[in-house]
C-alpha cells in the first residue's frame, strides 16, 4: 500500500493556506491529522497532486471556552478533547464520544476539523456536531462564513464546504443537563455499526428540551427533530422512549455492510438510542 | 515520482538529514532509510499498531504519518528507549511476565505502553487493556500483555516514591 | 538414587531444564528490537517486486501491456506468463498433488490473483508501476458456493479438461477435485437406520485465515558468480522450500541455501510456497541482483492461503440412555481455484477423520468431496494439525445436537460416552490408534473448577428473568472436550511432497561444557531457543542456558519438516531427547574411562557420571566434554556430537476440557464473555509458561474465529475482508480473561512422554465458544447457527426464534 506521488506544502497561516487552495485548484487537498486520507491515498483511492498540510497554521489549534460558548480550533485532536478539564465540564458529551472513537494512536493525530470536515458517515463527530447544534467556521478567498453543522451534511463525502474553502473552527453552546454518547462497534478501531447522542434538560419530573443526533445510520448524520419532540414534556419513560425510537426509525436510511442488513441496523438504532435517552435523562 | 525535499528529523536523540519524497512513509525511512527495523509493519491501514513509535510526545502509527509531515520532529523508537546494558523496565516486564512470543508486535506494544504510563503512571487493567487497544498481538491473547505492563507500572511507581 | 540433598537439588535447578518456567532467551533481542524479520534484511543492491493482481474473481485475461510500466524510471522488468513459460515456471506443483498458476495464464480464476510482477529500484517506484501496467479482462461467470459449483456448467480449470481423474481419485465434475473415505459406510448406514435416536445437522466451519502480524515475504538472491541461489523468507518449512526450489528451477539442492529468519507469527499461513517466492527467484536470476518481495495485508488476507471453509454434514446416533452407536459424515470442501492444502500426501481432507472425538463410537464413516470454486487456494491448518479443528468442531456440535434431541445434559452425554482410561491405546472406528487419555479424571476436574451445577442453575434463572421481561441478556455455558491429533508423523504414512514426516536434531558439545543444538524445525513465536535447550539440559546434564538452539538455515541444520501441526515437540522435541542420549551414551564411555571403572559402573545423575554407590566420585558434563576433545580415549573417536533423526511410531494425542460463560444480548448480539477455563492434557510439560502463552494464543485465535473472524465474499467473488477493519482481530478490550489448568498424561512413546500444546486451544476453543452461544439460545429451541457469531448474525438467531416481540 503506497500512496502515489504529490508535492507538499506546509503553509504557516490560514491565507497561504487559502492561496495554495486557489492555485491548484481541484488539485490540492488540505489534510489535518490525516488520518481519514492518507489510508485512502495509501489505497490509491484518493489522488491528491498537492497535499496541504495544515500542522503549521498556529490559528487553528487551542480550545476556547467563553462564557457558554465553546470553539474548538479544526486542529484540535481526539486526544486534546479527551484530556481538556474545562471542556468535559463544559460539554461532557464530546469526551464521552471521543473515547469511544479508534484507538489511542489515531486520537493522538485525529482532528475534530479532519473527522466533521471529510463527510464521511463512519466518523463520530458529525452526529455529535448535529445534536450540540455547532456551527462550522469557513474561511475561503471570499471571508469567512458560518454553517450550521445541521446543514453542512450533503452526501457521503459531499459537504456544504466549497472547494477553495477550509474549515477552521467549530463552535457550540456548553451543553446542560443529561448527555449520553452511545454506541456499537464490532471492535476498538471500528466504525460504529449504530451510534446516537442524545442531550436532554428537565424541568421537574419531565424533559424540558431534547436533541438527538445518529451515527452511521445514512449516507449523512442525522438529527431527529422527531425523536427529540417526542420525549419534551415527557418523564422519558418507556411509552416516550419508543415513541423516540418510532420517531428516530423514520428518519434513518441505513445501508447493508459487514456489520450486518438493514432490519438489523434499524433494530440495534433504536436499542442504542434507548439506552443513550435512559443514561442522559439518569444524568439530568 | 515527486521532487524530493530535505527532511530534518531528530530520531533517538540523534539528528538527521535525509532526501526523501513527500509522500514515503514515516515507517519506511526509519525502516529503510535510518536501519531503524525495531518498529514492524503489519497492517498498513492503522490498525495493528506494530510500527508505533513516539513522536514528540505522542504515540503514532507510523505507517499512517508521511515524512513530510514528521519533519521537524523527534522521535523515539525502541532503539531509543534504552542500552543492552540498562533495559527500560517494560522491557524487563514483558520477558518476566511472558508478554511477548514471536515478537513482531513487542516493540509497538513496548513503545506504546511507555507513553500510557507517561499518560497515565498507576492504571487499572481496564485503563490498561483500553490503552493498548490500538496495538494487537496474534500470539500472547493480551493477558500477559496487561500483566507485563501493570507490574512495570509498580515497578516504576514504586521506584519514583522512593526517590521523592 | 537416594540423594535428596539441597545440593542435587541445587544442581537440578541450575540445569534450567524440563518442567520450569524458564525464561525465554529470544525475548532479550525482541524486547529490545533486534529481532531479524524477513523485511528487515538488506542487501546491495536489492531490488523489490510487487504484483499486478487481478480485479475479477473470473475472467479471461485477453492482453497484458507493460509497456508504460516498463518506460518508467527505476523499472527493471515486468515478469508475465509468458517470461515464465520457457522456463517452466508458469505455473507450479502444489503440495496436494495439484498445480498452481505462478501468474495468470490465460485467465484468472480468484480476486487477487497474480497476473504480473514488477521489479523496480524500490518499492515506491514498484507500487507506482503496478498502476501502469495494463491488463484487458473478459469477465467469466463465478462460482463461489461450492455446492452450485458442482452442478454449474461453468468449467473454472480449463488446464485439467477431460481428466476424469486427479492426485486422489477420481473427479466427477469439472469442478470435482476428490472424493476421499474413511470408515465403514455401510455399516454406519445400517446403523443409523436402526437407531432409537439420531441428531442431524449441517455445520458449516467458515472461510477464515491465519494473519500472522507479519505477513509473507522473502528475499532472493542469486550469486551467479559461484552459482548459488539463497532465499531469505517466512516459511514455515525451510528445508521443504529448500526442496521444492530445486526440482522447480534446476538448480542442484546443494547450491540452494534456505533461510527462515525471525518469523512473526505463521499459525499455517507460512506452510505453503507462493506464487511471491517463484516470480522473486526467477527475478534474482534475471537480474542478478537481490529481489525482495513482502506482500501487503490485504494481499496476505486475499491471496495466500486460506484456513477451513468445510460444509459438514452429520448424522450422530444414541440409544435412548445415550450411548453414542454411530457416526456419519460428509463434507463438502471448498478448496477455491487451485488444491493448495497443506496436508500430507495421503491425506488429501488431513486428519479430520479424528472426528469421531473423544468419544467410543463403534462404527463411522466419513466422505470428502473437494471442490474448485473462485476463491484464492489454500485450505492450510491454521493453528490447529490438519483440519482437526474442522473435526473437534463438527463433533462438540453433534454431541450438543444429539444432547438437545436425548434432552440430556451434554456434560452427562459426553461422560457417558468418553473412552475410558483402560481402552488405551485405543482404535478408533476411523482408523487411529490414541496413545493415552485419561478423559473423564479431566472433565470431572474441569466440571468441578467451574461450579458446573451452579451455573446451571444460574442459567436456568435467567431464562426465567428473561421470560419475566427483567433482562434481555441470555447466559450461554460452552462445553469443549477435544481430542487433538498432532506430531505428523509416521515416515510410513505422512510425507510432504515424498518427504517422510520425521524431524531430526544434530547436537556439539563444545569442549569447554556448552553446546549448540541444530534443529530441522523453525520457530514462529513458539519459543524454540528455549525449550528445546530446557529438553536437552535435562538429557545431557549441561545447563539450558549453556546452550545455544538454532534453526532455520538449510546450510547448517539437519533436514526437517518444519513446524505446523504442533509436530515440533512431539518430533524434534522427541529427536532433541535422542540426539541427548547419544551424546550421554559416549559421555558415560568417557567418564567411566576417566574414573577408571567399568562403563557399567557409572550411572547419569543430574549433570554427572557417578560411581554406582559411590557418588562422590563423579566427573561432570563439563569434565566429560573436555576430555572428548583432549584425551586419547581408547576406542573412542574424539569429539562429542550427535545427530537423530526421528521417526514418530505414532501420533500424539493431546487432550483437553474447555469450559466458558458468555453472556448474550438478544437485542444487539453483543456477548461478553465472563469466563473461560482451560483445562490441557498435553502430557509431559516442559515449560509451564510457555505452555501457559500458548494455551492464552490459541484460545484467542479461537475467540476472534467464533466472534467475527471471516473471509466473505460477494456473489461477484469480491472478498469483502480485505483490511483489518473488516477480518476480526480482537484488541486486549475485547479479548476474554483466561484461568488455565492442567493434568499430565505422559505419551507412551514418546521418550519424555510429551505431546504438544500450541494448537489444542484453537481446536477446543472453536467449540467451547461456539457452543456458549449455541447454548445460551437452547432454551428457546436453537439447533444450529453458523459461525461467525458476529452481532448481527446472533440478532438474526433471536429473531429467528421471535425473541424480538
Amino acid at each position: 500500500m503506497i500512496p502515489a506521488a504529490f508535492d507538499y506544502h506546509r503553509p504557516d497561516s490560514l491565507q497561504d493556506a487559502l492561496g495554495l487552495l486557489q492555485t491548484h485548484g481541484e488539485d490540492a487537498r488540505v489534510m489535518a491529522g490525516g488520518h481519514s486520507l492518507i489510508p485512502m491515498m495509501k489505497l490509491r483511492m484518493a489522488e491528491v497532486p498537492h497535499l496541504i498540510d495544515l500542522q503549521a497554521i498556529t490559528g487553528l489549534r487551542g480550545i476556547t471556552i467563553d462564557g457558554a460558548t465553546l470553539r474548538l480550533g479544526a486542529m484540535v485532536t481526539q486526544h486534546e478533547i479527551i484530556e481538556h478539564a474545562g471542556l468535559s465540564c463544559a460539554a461532557p458529551i464530546l469526551r464521552e464520544a471521543a473515547l469511544q472513537i479508534a484507538d489511542p494512536q489515531v486520537r493522538y493525530m485525529g482532528t475534530i476539523g479532519g473527522n466533521v470536515a471529510n463527510g464521511d458517515p463512519g466518523n463520530d463527530m458529525p452526529g455529535l456536531m448535529q445534536c450540540l447544534g455547532a456551527e462550522f467556521t469557513l474561511v475561503g478567498p471570499d471571508g469567512t462564513r458560518s454553517v450550521a453543522a445541521r446543514a453542512f451534511y450533503e452526501a457521503a463525502y459531499m459537504t456544504a464546504r466549497t472547494d477553495d474553502e477550509i474549515l477552521t473552527a467549530i463552535s457550540f453552546p456548553a451543553t446542560t443537563g443529561g448527555y449520553a454518547y452511545e454506541k456499537q462497534k464490532r471492535k476498538i478501531g471500528d466504525y460504529a455499526t449504530a451510534a446516537a447522542a442524545v442531550l436532554l434538560t428537565r424541568k421537574g419530573g419531565t424533559c424540558a428540551s431534547a436533541s438527538i443526533a445518529m451515527t452511521n445510520l445514512s449516507d449523512v448524520p442525522v438529527w431527529s427533530e422527531a425523536a427529540a419532540q417526542a420525549l419534551v414534556g415527557t418523564a422519558c419513560d418507556d411509552t416516550a422512549i419508543k415513541a423516540a425510537m418510532a420517531a428516530m426509525d423514520a428518519d434513518i436510511d441505513p445501508g447493508e455492510d459487514n456489520r450486518g442488513p438493514v432490519a438489523f441496523k434499524r433494530h440495534v438504532a433504536g436499542v442504542i438510542l434507548s439506552r443513550a435517552i435512559s443514561r442522559a435523562w439518569s444524568r439530568t | 515520482m515527486s521532487k524530493k525535499m530535505q527532511i530534518t528529523l531528530t530520531v533517538n536523540g540523534e539528528a538527521q538529514d535525509l532526501l526523501a519524497e513527500p509522500r514515503e512513509l514515516l515507517i519506511h525511512v526509519l525502516r529503510e532509510r535510518l536501519n531503524i527495523t525495531g518498529p514492524h509493519i503489519g497492517c498498513e491501514t492503522s490498525h495493528c499498531g506494530a510500527c508505533t513509535v513516539t513522536m514528540d510526545g505522542k504515540s503514532v502509527k507510523s505507517c499512517t504519518v508521511f515524512v513530510a509531515q514528521a519533519n521537524g520532529a523527534s522521535i523515539t523508537t525502541i532503539e531509543g528507549i534504552s542500552t543492552p546494558d540498562s533495559l527500560h523496565v517494560l522491557q524487563n516486564a514483558f520477558r518476566e511476565h511472558h508478554g511477548l512470543q514471536c515478537g513482531f508486535c513487542t516493540p509497538g506494544m513496548i513503545t506504546r505502553a511507555i507513553q500510557l504510563l507517561e499518560d497515565n503512571p498507576n492504571p487499572t487493567e481496564e485503563e490498561v487493556r483500553f490503552g493498548m487497544a490500538g496495538n494487537l498481538c496474534r500470539c500472547t491473547g493480551y493477558q500477559n500483555i496487561v500483566k507485563s505492563v501493570l507490574a512495570a507500572a509498580t515497578e516504576m511507581s514504586a521506584a519514583r516514591e522512593a526517590a521523592e | 538414587m537416594n540423594d535428596l540433598s539441597p545440593e542435587r537439588d541445587n544442581r537440578i535447578a541450575n540445569l534450567k531444564g524440563l518442567g520450569c518456567s524458564r525464561k525465554r532467551v529470544e525475548d532479550v533481542r525482541f524486547t529490545q528490537g533486534k529481532g531479524n524479520y524477513v523485511d528487515d534484511i538488506k542487501m546491495a543492491g536489492m531490488l523489490h517486486g510487487d504484483f499486478v493482481r487481478s480485479p475479477y474473481a473470473h475472467a479471461r485475461v485477453v492482453s497484458i501491456n507493460t509497456d508504460a510500466a516498463m518506460a518508467l524510471d527505476g523499472v527493471i522488468a515486468v515478469l508475465t506468463a509468458k517470461d515464465l513459460e520457457p522456463l517452466g515456471l508458469h505455473w507450479m506443483p502444489t503440495l496436494a498433488g495439484d498445480k498452481q498458476m505462478v501468474l495468470a495464464d490465460g485467465k484468472v480464476l480468484f480476486q487477487g490473483q497474480e497476473v504480473a510482477y514488477v521489479v523496480a529500484r524500490d518499492r515506491y517506484v514498484a507500487a507506482d508501476a503496478v498502476e501502469l501496467v495494463e491488463v484487458e479482462y473478459e469477465e467469466l461467470p463465478v462460482l463461489v458456493d461450492p455446492f452450485m459449483a458442482l452442478e454449474s456448467d461453468t468449467v473454472l480449470r480449463e488446464d485439467l479438461a477431460g481428466q476424469t481423474s486427479g492426485a486422489h481419485g477420481e473427479r466427477r465434475h469439472p469442478n470435482h477435485i476428490f472424493l476421499w473415505e474413511e470408515g465403514d459406510k455401510a455399516a454406519t448406514e445400517a446403523v443409523l437406520a436402526e437407531a432409537e435416536v439420531v441428531a442431524e445437522e449441517m455445520i458449516y466451519y467458515h472461510r477464515t485465515h491465519p494473519c500472522p502480524l507479519e505477513t509473507c515475504g522473502c528475499v532472493a538472491s542469486m550469486d551467479k558468480v559461484n552459482g548459488k541461489l539463497t532465499l531469505y523468507g517466512t516459511f514455515q518449512a525451510p528445508h521443504v522450500v529448500r526442496t521444492v526450489a530445486s526440482l522447480l528451477s534446476g538448480i542442484e539442492e546443494h547450491n540452494i541455501r534456505v533461510v527462515s529468519p525471525d518469523i512473526g507469527g505463521g499459525f499455517g499461513n507460512k506452510v505453503g510456497v507462493y506464487p511471491g517466492y517463484v516470480c522473486s527467484i526467477v527475478a534474482s536470476i534475471v537480474t542478478g541482483k537481490p529481489v525482495k518481495w513482502v506482500e501487503d495485508r490485504m494481499e496476505n488476507l486475499m491471496a495466500t492461503a486460506f484456513a477451513r471453509d468445510y460444509w459438514m454434514k452429520g448424522r450422530i446416533s444414541a440409544t435412548k440412555e445415550g450411548k453414542i452407536t454411530g457416526l456419519h459424515c460428509h463434507v463438502t470442501a471448498d478448496h477455491g481455484a487451485f488444491d493448495a492444502c497443506a496436508d500430507p500426501t495421503k491425506f488429501p481432507a488431513g486428519f479430520f477423520h479424528i472426528c469421531t472425538g473423544s468419544y467410543d463410537i463403534p462404527v463411522a464413516y466419513v466422505g470428502v468431496d473437494g471442490v474448485y470454486t473462485n476463491k484464492a487456494p489454500g485450505g492450510v491448518a491454521y493453528r490447529c494439525s490438519f483440519r482437526v479443528t474442522e473435526a473437534a468442531y463438527f463433533i462438540e456440535r453433534m454431541i450438543e445436537r444429539l444432547a438437545q434431541e436425548l434432552n440430556m445434559d451434554s456434560a452427562e452425554l459426553r461422560r457417558i460416552n468418553f473412552i475410558r482410561k483402560d481402552q488405551f491405546p485405543y482404535h478408533s472406528a476411523l482408523g487411529w490408534e490414541y496413545d493415552s487419555g485419561d478423559y473423564h479424571t479431566a472433565w470431572d476436574k474441569a466440571l468441578a473448577a467451574v461450579g458446573y451445577d451452579t451455573l446451571r442453575a444460574e442459567q436456568a434463572e435467567r431464562v426465567e428473568a428473561f421470560r419475566r421481561g427483567e433482562t434481555r441478556k441470555l447466559m450461554g455455558i460452552g462445553l469443549s472436550f477435544f481430542t487433538e491429533i498432532v506430531g505428523a508423523g509416521p515416515v510410513k504414512n505422512c510425507d510432504i511432497l515424498g518427504m517422510g514426516m520425521f524431524d531430526s536434531c544434530e547436537i556439539r558439545i563444545h569442549p569447554t561444557g556448552s553446546a549448540i543444538a541444530r534443529l530441522g524445525t523453525i520457530s514462529q513465536g513458539q519459543g524454540h531457543a528455549t525449550t528445546f535447550a530446557q529438553i536437552l539440559a535435562s538429557e545431557i546434564g549441561i545447563p539450558a542456558d549453556s546452550i545455544t538452539i538454532e534453526e532455520g538455515d538449510t546450510d547448517t541444520a539437519p533436514y526437517g519438516l518444519g513446524t505446523y501441526g504442533s509436530r515440533s515437540t512431539p518430533v524434534a522435541g522427541a529427536a532433541t531427547a535422542l540426539a541427548g542420549r547419544k551424546i550421554r551414551a559416549k559421555a558415560q564411555m568417557i567418564a567411566a574411562y576417566l574414573l577408571e571403572v567399568h562403563d557399567n559402573d557409572v550411572e547419569f545423575d543430574v549433570d554427572r557420571f557417578v560411581i554406582k554407590g559411590a557418588p562422590e566420585r563423579f566427573k561432570t558434563m563439563k569434565e566429560i566434554a573436555y576430555a572428548a576433545y583432549n584425551q586419547a580415549i581408547p576406542g573412542l573417536e574424539p569429539g562429542l556430537e550427535a545427530v537423530s533423526y526421528y521417526d514418530p511410531p505414532n501420533m500424539t494425542y493431546p487432550f483437553g476440557a474447555y469450559i466458558c460463560m458468555m453472556d448474550v444480548d438478544v437485542d444487539t448480539g453483543e456477548t461478553e464473555v465472563r469466563q473461560v477455563y482451560a483445562l490441557d492434557d498435553c502430557g509431559t510439560r516442559i515449560n509451564p509458561m510457555v505452555i501457559e502463552g500458548q494455551v492464552h494464543g490459541g484460545l484467542t485465535e479461537a475467540f476472534a474465529i467464533v466472534m467475527g473472524q471471516e473471509i466473505a465474499y460477494d456473489e461477484m467473488g469480491n472478498c469483502k475482508t480485505g483490511t483489518l477493519m473488516d477480518f476480526f482481530l480482537p484488541t486486549a478490550v475485547e479479548t476474554p480473561h483466561y484461568t488455565t489448568d492442567f493434568t499430565e498424561t505422559p505419551s507412551p512413546h514418546h521418550p519424555i512422554g510429551a505431546k504438544g500444546v500450541g494448537e489444542s486451544p484453537n481446536v477446543g476453543g472453536v467449540p467451547m465458544f461456539s457452543n456458549a452461544v449455541h447454548d445460551a439460545f437452547r432454551a428457546f429451541g436453537l439447533k444450529q447457527s453458523h459461525m461467525p457469531h458476529d452481532h448481527w448474525r446472533i440478532w438474526r438467531i433471536a429473531e429467528g426464534l421471535g425473541l424480538h416481540g
